[in-house]
C-alpha cells in the first residue's frame, strides 16, 4: 500500500494519532504530528512511499509538534522531536516540513553509521553510471540535480550519498529536493513539469521549496548503484559549463570535508574514498546556464578504471 | 512499570535470541537513550549472538559500535596529547572513568560510548596544569563569571576546557569527591595508590578497588542519572573482571572502609547485582551492609535509584520517574553544599535552563 492510497483525512488522523509509518528506502520511519503542513507535505511529496502498516521496528520515531509553552499559540512554532530529543530550537509553525526533511537528515547524519555519508547529490544516468555531486550548501548542487532530474537522470538523493564504505554501492534514498530562493524560479522555468510544493519563506536558509522525487526513482529504490563521477559543482553567473579534471587526492580530500562520519570510519573510511576516487572521473565543475550543464552531464565520458 | 529492556539484556545477552522486533523496537530505543547500544554490540558479539539479531536493529548495534571504536581510537590520541601538554609540568596525570578504562585496556572500555577526557592531578598543580593545557589550546568552556565560581567553589573540578581545534572536551579534577562534601573520603590515599601505566610513563590509573569505589562514588553521590545505567554497566564490567582475582572482593571491602566509601560500595553492589546479574560474593555484600544507609531511609533510595538507573526512555518509565531523578539531583547537590546556598543555585538552574541555547539545524546536522 503507497501513501497515496491513503484518503486525505485518514491521513492526518493517523499522524495524529498513532503515527504514519513510511519505507523511506533502507529507512522505517514513524511519523507523528498534528501539524497540517507536514500532512500536506507528506500526501504531496511522498505520495508514491510504501506504508509500512503494523511494521513493529522502526528505525527513527519522528514527531513534529508545537512546543509545550506559548509559543502554541502566539507566534506559532513547531518542533523536531526524534524519539522525544530535540535536537534543535523550535521554529517557524510554517516552515513544519522543511523541519521534517531537515530532521529526517539529523537523523541519518547522526545515527545511520553503516554508511558513510557524505552531504552530496547522486544521481544515475540512463546507463547505470552515477554521479556524486558534492559541495557546501549554496552551491547551486540542489539546483543542478534537480535539473538532472528533470531530464531523466535517476534520483538517488539531494542530500546525503549513502556509500558502502566496503562495496563503495551507493545505496538510494529519493526524497523531496530542497531548492532555494533563486533556484525556485530556475527550475519552474526550466522544468514546468517538476512537482512543486509550496514555498516556506524566511527560514534560516531562506526561501526553500521542494521538488517531488519522480515516481520512477522511488520505485527503484532499492537499486543500489555505482559512481562513475564525483563532481564538485559551483553555480558562478555567466561561467561557461565546464568540467576540469580534479586531483584524485585532493578529491579524497574534499571528500572528507564534505562527509558527516567520515571519522567514525577511520582507515576503512580513508579506503573507501580512495577507493571511489580511483573508479571515478574526478571534475570540478563550474556551470551558469542550467541547460548548458546538463548537456555536459549527459556526454560525461564513461568513468576511468 | 514498562520493561527495562537495556538491563534484562546487558544481565542476560542470551533473552534477546527470542526478542520480537517489537521488544528490538524499544531495546534499540532504550538503549540509545542510555547510550549503551555499542556495549550491548560487544557483549552480543562475546556470547556469540550477534550474527543471529534481525538485520534492522543489527544495523544500530553495530552502527554504533563502530563509532565508540573510532572514538577509543580518538581518545587514546587524545590522552597522549594531554600527556604531551601536561608534561612539560612534570605533573604526574591520574586518567579517571572512560580514559582510565581504554588506556589500561580493560574489557568494559568495548564498545562503551565516550564522552569527555577525565583526569586527576594535585590540587597545587592546578594552575600549572590549567596554563599548560591553556597553552597547548584548550579553553574553559564557561565563560559565565557565576559557572566559574561555582564550579571552583564547590566542584573538585575546575570548569570544562574544550580544545579550540579538536573540539574536545577535558575535565579536570583535583579530587575524587567534592571537597565540602558531605562523605569524607580520603582521596589521598587513593591518590597516592596509584598505579603507572605501562609504556605511557606520567600516565596513571587508580588501583582496581580503588577505581570500583571511584565509579561508585560518582555515580551515586552525584545529581546527574542521564547516563546512569552506562555508569552502572561500567561497574558491572569492572566487578566482573576484577573480580576473577578471589583475593579482589576481600580487598574491595577493606579499602572502602579505609577510604571512608562503604556508603558508594553498597549501593553500586546492590544494584548492580538487582538490574545487571552482577556475581558478588556473599560475604561481600553483607560486609558492604555496614554502609547501608538507614532503615527509613533506605525505601525512598530504593525508590529513586531504581528508576534512575533505567534508561532515560518513556518506554522505561512511570508517572514517579521525573520525581525521582529530580529528588536524586537536589540530593547531589544537598550532598555537596550548604543548604542556603542550594537553594540560591537550584533557582538560578531553574532560570538559566528556560534561556540556554541550542544549535541550528546546519550545525546540529554536522556535528
Amino acid at each position: 500500500m503507497k501513501l497515496s492510497d491513503l484518503s486525505e483525512s485518514s491521513l492526518r488522523d493517523r499522524l495524529a494519532g498513532e503515527g504514519l509509518t513510511l519505507r523511506i528506502a533502507p529507512v522505517a520511519a514513524r511519523i507523528r504530528s498534528e501539524v497540517p503542513a507536514v500532512a500536506e507535505g507528506l500526501r504531496l511529496h511522498y505520495a508514491d512511499y510504501e506504508l509500512l502498516d503494523g511494521e513493529a521496528f522502526c528505525d527513527f520515531h519522528i514527531r513534529i509538534s508545537p512546543p509545550a509553552n506559548l509559543r502554541r499559540w502566539f507566534r506559532r512554532q513547531v518542533r523536531f522531536l526524534h524519539d522525544g530529543i530535540s535536537p534543535f530550537e523550535p521554529m517557524p509553525w510554517e516552515h513544519a516540513f522543511p523541519v521534517f526533511e531537515w530532521g529526517l537528515n539529523w537523523c541519518m547524519a547522526n545515527h545511520f553509521h553503516q554508511y558513510l555519508m557524505i552531504h552530496a547529490a547522486v544521481i544515475e544516468r540512463a546507463d547505470g553510471r552515477a554521479a556524486i555531486l558534492a559541495a557546501p550548501p549554496g552551491s547551486g548542487k540542489s539546483t543542478l540535480c534537480a535539473g538532472l532530474v528533470a531530464r531523466g537522470w535517476r534520483l538517488l538523493s539531494d542530500e546525503l550519498a549513502l556509500i558502502d564504505p566496503r562495496a563503495l554501492t551507493l545505496t538510494p534514498i529519493p526524497r523531496p529536493i530542497s531548492l532555494k530562493n533563486e533556484s525556485i524560479e530556475v527550475i519552474r522555468r526550466f522544468a514546468p513539469a517538476a512537482v512543486l510544493g509550496s514555498v516556506s519563506h524566511d527560514t534560516h536558509k531562506g526561501a526553500v521549496a521542494h521538488i517531488k522525487p519522480p515516481r520512477e526513482s522511488v520505485r527503484r529504490a532499492a537499486e543500489k548503484a555505482r559512481a562513475a563521477w564525483i563532481v564538485f559543482p559551483r553555480y558562478q553567473a555567466g561561467a561557461p559549463a565546464e568540467p576540469k579534471p580534479f586531483l584524485k587526492a585532493r578529491t579524497v580530500l574534499r571528500l572528507a570535508e564534505n562527509a558527516f562520519n567520515y571519522a567514525a570510519f577511520g582507515e576503512t573510511g580513508f579506503r573507501a574514498l580512495v577507493g571511489l576516487a580511483d573508479a571515478c572521473g574526478c571534475y570540478e565543475f563550474s556551470y551558469g546556464d542550467l541547460g548548458e550543464a546538463v548537456r555536459v552531464f549527459d556526454a560525461l565520458p564513461a568513468g576511468e578504471r | 512499570m514498562k520493561e527495562d529492556l537495556v538491563s534484562a539484556a546487558l544481565a542476560e545477552p542470551g533473552m534477546l535470541a527470542q526478542c520480537s522486533l517489537e521488544r528490538w523496537d524499544r531495546l534499540i530505543r532504550q538503549g540509545r537513550a542510555a547510550r549503551l547500544l555499542g556495549r550491548l554490540a560487544v557483549l552480543l558479539e562475546q556470547a556469540q549472538l550477534l550474527a543471529s539479531v534481525p538485520e534492522a536493529p543489527r544495523r544500530h548495534l553495530v552502527a554504533m559500535r563502530l563509532l565508540a571504536d573510532q572514538q577509543r581510537i580518538a581518545a587514546r590520541r587524545e590522552v597522549l596529547l594531554i600527556r604531551e601538554a601536561i608534561g612539560r609540568t612534570g605533573v604526574p596525570v591520574i586518567l579517571l572513568k572512560g580514559a582510565a578504562y581504554t588506556m589500561a585496556e580493560l574489557p568494559v572500555a568495548e564498545g562503551r560510548a565516550f564522552g569527555d577526557i577525565d583526569i586527576l592531578v594535585p590540587r597545587v598543580a592546578l594552575a600549572d596544569v590549567e596554563s599548560a593545557l591553556m597553552l597547548a589550546g584548550w579553553a574553559s568552556i564557561h565563560r559565565d563569571p557565576y559557572d566559574q565560581r561555582y564550579y571552583r567553589q564547590w566542584m573538585h573540578e575546575i570548569p570544562p576546557m574544550q580544545h579550540l581545534r579538536r573540539g574536545t572536551v577535558i575535565d579536570v579534577h583535583h579530587a575524587l569527591v567534592p571537597p565540602t562534601a558531605r562523605i569524607a573520603a580520603d582521596s589521598d590515599a587513593m591518590r597516592s595508590a596509584c598505579i603507572p601505566l605501562e609504556g605511557l610513563p606520567g600516565l596513571f590509573v587508580l588501583a582496581p578497588a580503588d577505581m570500583v569505589l571511584h565509579s561508585a562514588t560518582h555515580l551515586f553521590m552525584e545529581g546527574e542519572f542521564d547516563a546512569g545505567l552506562r555508569d552502572l554497566a561500567d561497574l558491572d564490567g569492572l566487578l566482573r573482571h576484577f573480580g576473577r582475582d578471589p583475593a579482589f572482593w576481600t580487598r574491595l571491602g577493606r579499602r572502602a572502609r579505609e577510604v571512608g566509601l562503604l556508603r558508594p560500595l553498597f549501593y553500586a553492589l546492590r544494584y548492580a547485582r538487582e538490574s545487571l546479574h552482577t556475581p558478588i560474593p556473599a560475604a561481600l555484600m553483607r560486609e558492604a551492609e555496614a554502609g547501608a544507609p538507614s532503615a527509613a531511609l533506605r525505601p525512598l533510595m530504593d525508590f529513586c535509584f531504581r528508576r534512575a538507573l533505567r534508561p532515560k526512555h518513556h518506554t522505561c518509565a512511570n508517572a514517579w520517574t521525573s520525581a525521582a531523578r529530580w529528588l536524586l539531583y537536589v540530593r547531589g547537590h544537598w550532598l555537596r553544599m550548604p543548604l542556603h546556598l542550594l537553594a540560591v543555585h537550584l533557582a538560578r538552574k531553574a532560570f538559566k535552563r528556560e534561556e540556554s541555547t541550542s544549535s541550528a539545524p546546519e550545525a546540529a546536522l554536522r556535528r
